[in-house]
């Protein structure tokens, strides 16, 4: 398996077990409160900085344990890699409009902040499974 | 995935070559070996400059590697 193979597993399982940590600190809040009364912004941000530091460790063990080839990335994952990204774009422009779009109807701040986030994660999951296929199954950009 | 209708004698020509192995075009060419096998097994098509490149490790023409067929090949275990 390809070194940047393993990334786009450990970007999509990360992504995956980070925000569903995340939905079960939230939804688990105190009860007979409001959903969008619940207290959020601290689960949230533990939830992407361990994301983050989950992310970069297993990268830097993956790259460890690869040696030398794992170092370098070559023209087939860089095209790779730019496709997933491409295709994961459009959700960070969905959670940008739908954000949008709650803050002019004065939604609460928990929806906007929720909205936002779950377009990262969708972002991230996208492009990690196009990465996937194109690594499986083929990539032909001609 | 649409499959790809280039085709390549990349495993024929390492065997023709003293048996080169895909590490070892993969160091000549300056990618992964999985990236070697993937072009070989037809996963990946190779920039233009690349498929030079693998034609000028071999000593041959381009198009004793690469082939372009009209028709869109026929994956294995299907018969017409």
């Amino acid at each position: 398996m390809a070194v940047e193979e393993k990334r786009s597993w450990i970007m999509l399982v990360v992504a995956v077990v980070s925000y569903a940590a995340y939905l079960c600190s939230v939804l688990s809040g105190p009860e007979g409160l409001p959903l969008e009364r619940a207290p959020y912004a601290a689960a949230l941000l533990w939830s992407v900085g361990l994301a983050i530091v989950v992310t970069i460790a297993a990268n830097i063990a993956v790259a460890a344990a690869s040696g030398e080839e794992g170092a370098a990335k070559d023209q087939r994952d860089r095209e790779i890699h730019r496709f997933g990204e491409y295709v994961g774009q459009s959700f960070v422009v969905i959670g940008a409009v739908s954000a949008l779009c709650l803050a002019m109807a004065d939604a609460a701040p928990f929806w906007i902040a929720n909205a936002v986030y779950l377009a990262f994660v969708l972002s991230s999951l996208l492009s990690s499974t196009v990465k996937l296929v194109s690594y499986r199954l083929g990539f032909h950009p001609w | 995935m649409r499959p790809t209708r280039v085709t390549n004698t990349i495993r024929a020509q390492r065997f023709a070559h003293g048996e080169m192995t895909q590490a070892e075009l993969a160091r000549h060419v300056g990618v992964s070996r999985q990236t070697v096998i993937a072009i070989e097994q037809g996963r990946y098509s190779p920039t233009l400059e690349m498929a030079f490149q693998i034609a000028a490790v071999f000593g041959v023409p381009l198009d004793q590697v690469f082939q372009y067929s009209a028709t869109a090949p026929v994956p294995e275990g299907d018969t017409p």
